[in-house]
């Protein structure tokens, strides 16, 4: 299964807590250079996966490999090739950022020359001025900064990264983002998170995990097309109903359609259906031109990242209120579990072969 | 392990505890050689180390107390597990920290034979045999103090815990002698680590009592490791 493109490779990871099971046959891989956004509500299982690549946990079943070498096999080599944010960042409070830094060096025995590489690291994170203070006196913003720092010495292939802006202000989050998106450009990144902006603004692809199973693995654009029907429309015209629907219904291609949104005279919000491979927009626009009808707004109906989210995460335990959210957004026919676990499935499929 | 060991070695003196550590005992050491030897005019090792012993009962419970049980507490064994270091180099990192804290005590206490070398006359070879028994004998008590903080979260249980330890297996010798039962007696002596110092005191290096420490020093760092590994799993 060993695949020279991937940094990461996860197979089979199952996790018991007493009887609870935290990871049930989790497979993923993180392919050498991308930034991959880990994602999953509360206690989906995204620090016990993390935990079990770095060898901090064991796993009851599966295995982890790391650019290739097995964690259980070569836990020294492996945990060389890693560097680790956990989500409480590692501290030791009565120390100086300068001297924590240095025992991390030592301790991860990396071979560079000391004073240049840890320089270069409080760099990167703009914590140079700090370097003096002792890290109880730090704010939280620079704490975390310091934990990055910790997870960057000795120049790790791989960077696991466990909600490494939790807590932070907005400022500080766009801050450590673009360090994150800095140091990605050379690394493998592993990104968990629960923020979503987070992940469009960072992430290639993403990892989604739900009550200790990974429910999708695509990039953002892949699962948005995947789940929101990529031959669906929105379009809201400065007409009524009833004359518009008939004109829209001659136009080549268009297999459904149907009225959504607020009932008003003047405006109206149609999903238009199109027939798989064909693309309907020029002859939509042109036909309701014609027709002297005003087009306020055409766009994809696929969903956004936060709907994804949701959907994906709540479909086993089906919470009423959930469920009943994503059908007000009226994306008519949602496709229903089976359709789901079928995309899955096929998405594996799809990442076995195209590597 | 150097890295382990010299951060912790740090920590002992960039925090009171090593500061404590080693003031209290010089000036209680002090305290009892004034008024047990020089007020007595013996110059009689063994008087002088039964003192230390006794100072030791209560302080080695402090060295030990947060070695483990502080990085599980705040979550930087995360850091330690995760970094190229296996886990017997972590905890052996730590005792020999330990063990050099209590070092530096051992030569301040080179001060009080000195003393009496100057105005006396005693065994050489006893106060050879005291010193390598006495390192031998909180080396195995030190190794004890390291598990039981390996068990816990808590600074405040493993310091609690240990000192009980220590106390029960300093004093079971009494219990040795009322138990009647030749099974319970042999266990009983196993941790009888007070049993074959006797040995050391009187100038008589026997191997098989150097190999007991050693073996019981070993023992328990191993339980050590192994708590820390289990715990991975569970």
């Amino acid at each position: 299964m060993t695949e020279a493109n991937n940094a990461v490779e996860i197979r089979n990871l199952t996790k018991l807590y007493g009887g609870n099971k935290a990871l049930n046959n989790v497979s993923f891989d993180v392919r050498k250079g991308e930034i991959m956004g880990f994602l999953g509500p509360n206690g989906a299982g995204k620090s016990t996966t993390m935990n079990i690549i770095c060898g901090c946990i064991s796993a009851n079943e599966g295995n982890v490999s790391v650019c290739g070498c097995d964690v259980l096999e070569n836990p020294k080599i492996v945990k060389g090739k890693i560097g680790y944010l956990p989500e409480n960042p590692p501290l030791y409070f009565d120390m100086t950022v300068q001297e924590y830094l240095n025992f991390v060096f030592e301790l991860k025995k990396v071979k560079f020359d000391k004073k240049k590489h840890i320089s270069e690291i409080m760099e990167l994170v703009k914590i140079s001025d700090m370097k003096n203070r002792m890290i109880k006196n730090l704010s939280k913003g620079y704490k975390q900064r310091v934990g990055l720092a910790q997870a960057l010495i000795g120049d790790p292939e791989v960077l696991i990264l466990d909600e490494p802006t939790v807590g932070l202000d907005p400022k500080q989050i766009i801050e450590i983002r673009n360090v994150i998106k800095e140091i990605g450009k050379q690394r493998t990144i592993i990104l968990s998170t629960h923020i979503l902006q987070e992940v469009e603004a960072v992430c290639d692809r993403v990892t989604i995990i739900s009550h200790g199973s990974i429910v999708a693995q695509n990039t953002i654009e892949g699962l948005e097309e995947e789940t929101g029907g990529k031959d669906k429309f929105i379009l809201t015209v400065l007409a009524s109903c009833n004359r518009t629907k008939s004109v829209i219904e001659r136009v080549d291609g268009v297999i459904d359609v149907k009225r959504s949104g607020p009932s008003r005279d003047d405006v109206t919000e149609f999903i238009v259906e199109q027939a798989p491979g064909s693309d309907i927009r020029l002859a939509l626009t042109k036909t309701l031109a014609d027709e002297n009808i005003a087009i306020a707004s055409l766009r994809s109906a696929t969903l956004t990242l936060e709907e994804i989210f949701i959907k994906l995460t709540s479909q086993d335990i089906a919470a009423p209120a959930e469920t009943e959210e994503i059908a007000e957004k009226d994306f008519s026919k949602q496709p229903e579990s089976p359709e789901l676990s079928e995309y899955t499935a096929e998405e594996e499929r799809e990442n076995g072969s195209n590597i | 392990m150097v890295a382990i060991f010299k951060k912790e070695l740090r920590n002992y003196f960039m925090s009171p505890i090593g500061y404590i550590f080693v003031g209290v005992f010089t000036f209680l050491a002090s305290f009892f050689f004034v008024s047990s030897v020089l007020m007595s005019q013996q110059a009689d090792i063994s008087l002088m180390f039964s003192d230390i012993n006794v100072i030791y009962l209560f302080l080695a419970a402090l060295l030990t107390m947060r070695l483990l049980s502080e990085e599980k507490n705040k979550r930087t064994d995360q850091l330690l597990l995760s970094s190229p270091v296996s886990i017997t180099e972590i905890v052996v990192g730590k005792y020999l920290a330990a063990m050099s804290v209590f070092g530096i005590t051992i030569l301040i206490s080179l001060v009080y034979p000195i003393i009496m070398f100057m105005y006396g006359s005693p065994a050489l070879s006893e106060v050879i045999g005291s010193y390598i028994g006495f390192i031998l004998l909180w080396g195995a008590f030190i190794s004890v103090g390291v598990f039981i903080s390996s068990l816990t979260e808590s600074q405040m249980i493993a310091g609690v815990f240990t000192f009980a330890s220590l106390l029960l297996i300093y004093f079971i010798s009494w219990f040795e002698a009322s138990v009647n039962n030749v099974l319970a007696k042999n266990i009983i002596s196993w941790f009888s680590l007070l049993d074959r110092y006797s040995e050391f005191q009187s100038g008589i290096l026997n191997v098989e009592n150097i190999i007991y420490y050693l073996s019981f020093i070993f023992v328990f760092l191993f339980l050590t490791v192994r708590v820390i590994d289990k715990r991975r799993y569970s």
